[in-house]
């Protein structure tokens, strides 16, 4: 066991996935030099070649394409978007033919190609460098959408979204980069959960709180501050947010009766409407209150100043908690 | 609040204009830079210290109703058009003083009235937009011009190709100045662009393209100046390469260590307010012991303006929530 932040967790991760598959390369904006404006890919470029770890010119369109046409070359492609809102220059190429050239081949062409998105707020910066765009992702059929929470699925999640055949959109939870936590880094996958199911990260009983990203650790925390009122939360990281492994949310909400969903993205059409629906049409008797959703308002991310009051936090989980008991 | 700016833009063509603003651009970068050291900002900014004599020249040769979309780069051209210290100050530590309330920050200065749309921090977003105000230009006959000001970097995005083809192929009223500081975030310039002089990518598109030397304010202003005259005239789009350099790194957390040493000595030996001190200097307008006057004068003016700024109140949280629709 080794002491990893999510970022040097991540780094690991990709360093693997380079060792292990020399069809594996990296490209992105100050990716190879540089090592990323989040030291993501730091020291990669050095010890792997200009080769596979490729410094490109500012055009996300172009990384993307490049990127398809790499892996049906038989490449797989990790590309980083520096920030979240630089991703729609390549949205196109994304959606438009990424999601969708498996569909059009009848299966037979794969894009093993992983888009890395450090995404979400709480650093203080501002409009496109703190957004949460994941349910524009999830919204388009072909495409793989996950996130990791911690250090020890960052460093197993982004080599298993290597290892996946389908284009897999990799959201990093950007305030969550410097965070601590032991990870094996010889442990194999095999061990691993797989890329496609979500974790209960804290067992409970009277509310499920399902979430995923930079407020997986916010949701974790109001679970100790939760039994403290003597409520017991149980705390779900969904993991995979397309596909979404609605069996375990099931299971956890027949349980429980309540729910909250949590996201950091705009609540307005966000994956915890998508959720809660699911919720509704699976567990209709079940369910002692209606699903509550608590994420950020509609409204452009705010200056550095406004944002804790933007995003939601331990309160707004906690609050949304105790809503689901007034029913 | 549109007087004092537009009164500000007119200081432009006075002769000891150009000078003054610039170190007037230079003073509030620095202020900036001690702001964030000193914690009244968190996140990042982009200073323009060292590529004043672009900001300056451009404003300089514009006339009100033009339009110019820019930058997150944006501090030195905001004031340039005309905003004041105390506004663009006041937008970047968040102040409702500021010229978007304090709800926009550095990346997003904003002031219509003298010609500044939104900045724009997607790097290439600019371009396309004022090839729209220039097409607007063009079906209404207004004779108001567009400026699109983007960096190095931005000419290796689509949106330059899409939007330099659109202005050719209508012949729109738009110039497009490019600042070229060698550097596109952590990367130089020779390792992203094939060509040394990006004016070169003209060709392509069948329009003038020139390289100016964007450290002389004068011959920016004139590059700028012949560039809107044709545009007026029916005479179609310009590329205008303006060679300059950034003195900080891209942004406050970049030390800028990938510079070659020496670089930055060079070019400070090429310091725009330093040239233009000796144009003034040389050609009798001015004499050093007045301008160095004027620089201190300047300077006191924008520590008085960064003190107004911080001491004014912050924006209601409220205030995030009721400008998203009409
Ligand atoms: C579409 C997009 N991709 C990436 C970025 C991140 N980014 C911000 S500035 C920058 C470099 C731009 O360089 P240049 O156009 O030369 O302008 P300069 O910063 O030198 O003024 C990059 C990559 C962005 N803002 N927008
Ligand atoms: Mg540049």
């Amino acid at each position: 066991m080794t002491t990893l932040t999510l970022s040097k967790a991540l780094n690991e991760g990709l360093r693997k996935a380079l060792e292990n598959d020399p069809k594996v390369l990296i490209m992105g904006e100050d990716v190879g030099k540089l090592g990323g404006v989040f030291r993501v890919t730091d020291g990669l470029q050095k010890d792997f070649g200009e080769a596979r770890v490729v410094d490109t010119p500012l055009a996300e369109s172009g990384i993307v394409g490049t990127a398809i046409g790499l892996a049906l070359r038989g490449y797989r492609p990790i590309c980083e978007i520096q920030f979240d809102g630089f991703v729609f220059p390549a949205f196109d190429q994304i959606v438009c033919q990424l999601a969708k050239m498996r569909y059009r081949s009848l299966g037979k062409l794969s894009l093993p190609v992983v888009i890395r998105i450090p995404f979400g707020g709480g650093i203080g910066a501002v409009e496109h460098h703190s957004e949460s765009p994941e349910a524009l992702f999830a919204h388009t059929p072909g495409l793989r959408v996950v996130s990791c929470g911690d250090p020890a699925d960052a460093f197993a999640m982004i080599q298993q979204s290597v290892n996946s055949d389908d284009p897999v959109i990799f959201f990093e939870p950007k305030r969550r980069y410097w965070d601590k936590a032991e990870v094996d880094v010889a442990e194999g996958l095999a061990a691993a959960l797989p890329l496609d199911r979500a974790r209960v990260l804290v067992p409970g009983s009277d509310v499920t709180v399902l979430t995923y990203g930079p407020m997986v650790r916010t949701c974790a925390e109001a679970a100790v501050a939760a039994a403290q009122d003597g409520r017991s939360l149980e705390v779900i990281d969904l993991r995979s947010l397309a596909p979404l492994d609605t069996a375990t949310i099931v299971e956890s909400v027949r349980k429980t009766g309540r729910c909250v969903v949590v996201h950091e993205a705009v609540v307005t059409g966000g994956l915890g409407a998508e959720i809660a629906a699911r919720i509704t049409q699976e567990c209709f008797y079940q369910l002692e209150a209606p699903v509550l959703r608590v994420g950020a308002y509609t409204t452009p991310y705010p200056p550095s100043r406004l944002e804790e009051h933007y995003l939601p936090d331990l309160d707004r989980v906690l609050d949304a908690v105790d809503r689901t008991f007034g029913y | 609040m549109t007087g004092e700016r537009r009164e500000r833009r007119a200081q432009l063509a006075t002769p000891l204009g150009p000078f003054e603003r610039m170190a007037e651009i230079r003073a509030v970068e620095e202020h900036i830079q001690l702001l964030f050291n000193e914690g009244h900002v968190r996140g990042s900014t982009h200073l323009s210290n060292g590529q004043e004599a672009v900001a300056v020249g451009v404003a300089a040769a514009a006339r009100l109703t033009d339009v110019v979309t820019c930058t997150y780069r944006g501090h030195g051209q905001a004031l340039a058009l005309g905003l004041t210290a105390k506004e663009v100050i006041g937008e970047i530590v968040g102040r409702t003083v500021g010229c978007a309330g304090g709800l926009g920050g550095s990346m997003h200065l904003v002031g219509p009235d003298v010609g500044l749309w939104p900045t724009f921090a997607i790097v290439g977003a600019g371009l396309p937009v004022a090839v729209g105000a220039a097409l607007a230009s063009q079906v209404n006959r207004s004779g108001r011009a567009a400026i699109a000001v983007f960096g190095d970097g931005a000419a290796n995005i689509g949106a330059f190709h899409e939007s330099l083809n659109l202005a050719a192929i209508w012949q729109l009223p738009v110039v497009f100045v490019c600042e070229n500081n060698l550097y596109g975030e952590y990367t130089r310039i020779q390792l992203s662009t094939p060509v040394s002089d990006l004016a070169d990518r003209a060709a392509g598109y069948a329009i003038p393209g020139l390289v100016v030397d964007g450290q002389d304010v004068a011959a920016v202003t004139a590059a700028v100046s012949e560039a809107l005259e044709r545009a007026r005239a029916d005479g179609g789009p310009t590329l205008l390469e303006m060679k300059t350099y950034r003195y900080s790194g891209h942004s406050k957390s970049d030390p800028g260590s990938y510079r070659p040493a020496g670089e930055l000595d060079q070019w400070l030996r090429r310091d725009p307010i330093t040239i233009e001190a000796g144009r003034l200097i040389d050609g009798g307008t001015a004499t050093a012991e007045q301008l160095a006057a004027v620089s201190s004068r300047i300077a006191a003016e924008v520590r008085r303006a960064a003190a107004d700024a911080l001491a004014a109140p912050q924006p209601a949280v409220a205030e995030m929530l009721i400008h998203v629709h009409g």
